[in-house]
């Protein structure tokens, strides 16, 4: 390329990407940007009468009952980030610190191996260890350490949290182990070398420094979680509904597009807004830390 | 920080990933009805009843037609994507590459809802192939995200060697850039299968009442006696998808090793 055509390259360049991308590009916009702005669309008309109101939120932020499975939803995916996390961080620091680098596909392998068998029988498995006449009371009656059933441990918000936290497990894994790989070893040396006990280093260095992999992994665990169907269905009976069975019940069996979309729209904006208070506080903690 | 105690608590971890597939096979070749222990003894009927039903099998065929066209739209999508986002430079890159990750941080639910409430407005009826629109539109973000990665090891200056040398434009892309992407293009169709194979929500919402797979799994929950052959159907599962993901990582460290660089694991 000649020096002085610089401006024109960049132009042609401009052009021969935008070529490139427009295909993937006008898909996702006709099949996922048009359909939300046609949610957002009806979640601002009312149903009969047509026009611009703000009803349909109102309703949805001031009923009990969508308070109540909004509350549900926000605090199972809450629990389920939280237990997910937090088990996952030491897995990751042990694979990308302890284990030998030609070894760690291997374990990475193992991890991710439960993660790739269907999504929907892992979760009735959960069912069928859980259950009321499933495998733990019925080993434990079998071997008579206890005469009747526990009902403990089905059909309530725990064995949602269990079950979801199994589901998503290798998600919170595997950004944290990359994030725990990216880090210069000779830091944590430096911060020794500095004085520094084993757990300040970690305190102080890793644990900053692997930030954006825990947040990257509270969202990728937070998101998906919030509009989960197959769990409450499966593991709660269907007696715990959540935010999708309200979307479904209003969408389809009630046939109020108006209201579902209200519903839709308020979950998306909760998860926009945590997802925000999870970056900000992540922010706050690295400014701590310095 | 001990090492052992790390150690012990990763492999618990293992054991608590692996509890509830390890089941599957118990209680596939499990001679009862009722899944509960003690188990009474070894029996293959699951799988006869299994392999007998003919549902199964609609739903099965319905699931390949599905699954191997998106794995191969996906792909082609992701190819155009990723190419252009490490190739080029251009205006408002950041969003459109934006909008094309955006169902990766959606809840399915909605991104099926919306889809559904438009597609039931401008009349188009449910079926496989607006279980396939969704399915695309999922994992086009995976396969564009294994795709940008495998684009960016490549060295641009074989492309320019090759221009040099007097190939096209585009026979440098069919001669070189697509060979030496090959081991990413092949792990982004085996991963888009596997999960458009795998996925719920959208197959149930807008298949109308056309079986797949997971649905036909889902139903079949409905019936306690139907269970056992599940189990069946899943052990069968469970080996199939270990398979898929041998091959995709054998391919993935190949093209790893044939661009040069150094295996840092894992996939995604």
């Amino acid at each position: 390329m000649l020096k002085h055509n610089g401006a024109g390259k960049r132009q042609s360049e401009a052009v021969s990407g935008w070529l490139l991308i427009s295909p993937t590009f006008l898909y996702a916009g006709l099949l996922l940007a048009a359909p939300l702005v046609a949610v957002l669309f009806y979640s601002l008309t009312l149903k009969d009468v047509g026009g611009f109101s703000l009803d349909n939120f109102w309703e949805v932020w001031t009923k009990p009952i969508y308070q109540k499975l909004m509350g549900r939803s926000l605090n199972v995916s809450l629990s389920v980030t939280a237990v997910t996390v937090l088990l996952a961080y030491p897995v990751a620091y042990f694979v990308s610190f302890h284990v030998h680098p030609s070894k760690k596909s291997l374990w990475l392998f193992l991890i991710t191996i439960p993660f790739w068998t269907s999504y929907l029988i892992r979760v009735f498995l959960w069912k069928v260890i859980l259950g009321y006449n499933g495998v733990i009371n019925s080993g434990l009656m079998s071997i008579g350490l206890i005469d009747a059933p526990l009902q403990a441990i089905n059909y309530n918000v725990q064995a949602m949290v269990l079950t979801l936290a199994h589901a998503y497990a290798p998600f919170a894994i595997l950004p944290i182990f990359v994030s725990l790989e990216k880090i210069d070893r000779s830091l944590l040396e430096a911060g020794r070398d500095l004085g520094e006990n084993k757990f300040l280093t970690f305190w102080r260095v890793t644990l900053p420094l692997s930030m954006p992999g825990v947040i990257a992994a509270v969202l990728i665990v937070f998101i998906p979680t919030v509009g989960d169907y197959v769990t409450p269905d499966l593991i709660g009976g269907g007696k715990l509904p959540m935010i999708a069975d309200m979307i479904e019940v209003m969408m389809l069996k009630q046939n109020d597009r108006h209201m579902g979309s209200a519903i839709a729209v308020t979950a998306m904006v909760i998860v926009a807004i945590v997802s925000l208070i999870f970056l900000f506080l992540n922010k706050q903690f690295l400014r701590g830390t310095k | 920080m001990k090492v052992h105690a790390l150690r012990s608590y990763t492999i618990a971890y293992l054991v608590f990933l692996y509890a509830p597939i390890i089941l599957l096979p118990l209680f596939a070749f499990n001679d009862s009805k009722v899944i509960a222990f003690p188990l009474s003894g070894f029996t293959t009927t699951w799988f006869i009843t299994m392999w007998k039903d003919q549902s199964l099998w609609t739903a099965l065929k319905n699931s390949l037609v599905i699954s191997i066209s998106v794995a191969v739209f996906s792909t082609t999508f992701g190819l155009f994507a990723s190419r252009a986002a490490t190739r080029f430079e251009f205006p408002a890159k950041g969003a459109a590459l934006g909008l094309i990750m955006l169902p990766l941080v959606l809840p399915e639910m909605i991104v099926a809802m919306s889809m559904l409430v438009v597609l039931l407005a401008i009349g188009v009826p449910l079926s496989i192939f607006t279980i396939i629109l969704g399915h695309v539109l999922l994992c086009t973000p995976f396969s564009t995200a294994i795709l940008t990665s495998a684009f960016q090891s490549l060295d641009q200056s074989l492309e320019e060697a090759a221009m040099d040398l007097g190939e096209t434009p585009l026979s440098t892309v069919w001669l070189i850039v697509l060979p030496l992407v090959m081991p990413g293009i092949i792990s982004s169709v085996l991963i888009c299968f596997t999960i458009s194979l795998d996925e719920f929500i959208m197959s149930y919402f807008l298949g109308g009442n056309e079986p797949v797979l997971s649905t036909y799994i889902f139903g079949q929950f409905r019936f306690p006696a139907r269970v056992p052959a599940i189990m069946a159907l899943g052990t069968i599962l469970v080996c199939l998808s270990i398979t898929l993901l041998a091959i995709a990582e054998y391919f993935r460290r190949r093209g790893i090793a044939k661009s040069g660089g150094k295996d840092t694991g894992g996939f995604l």
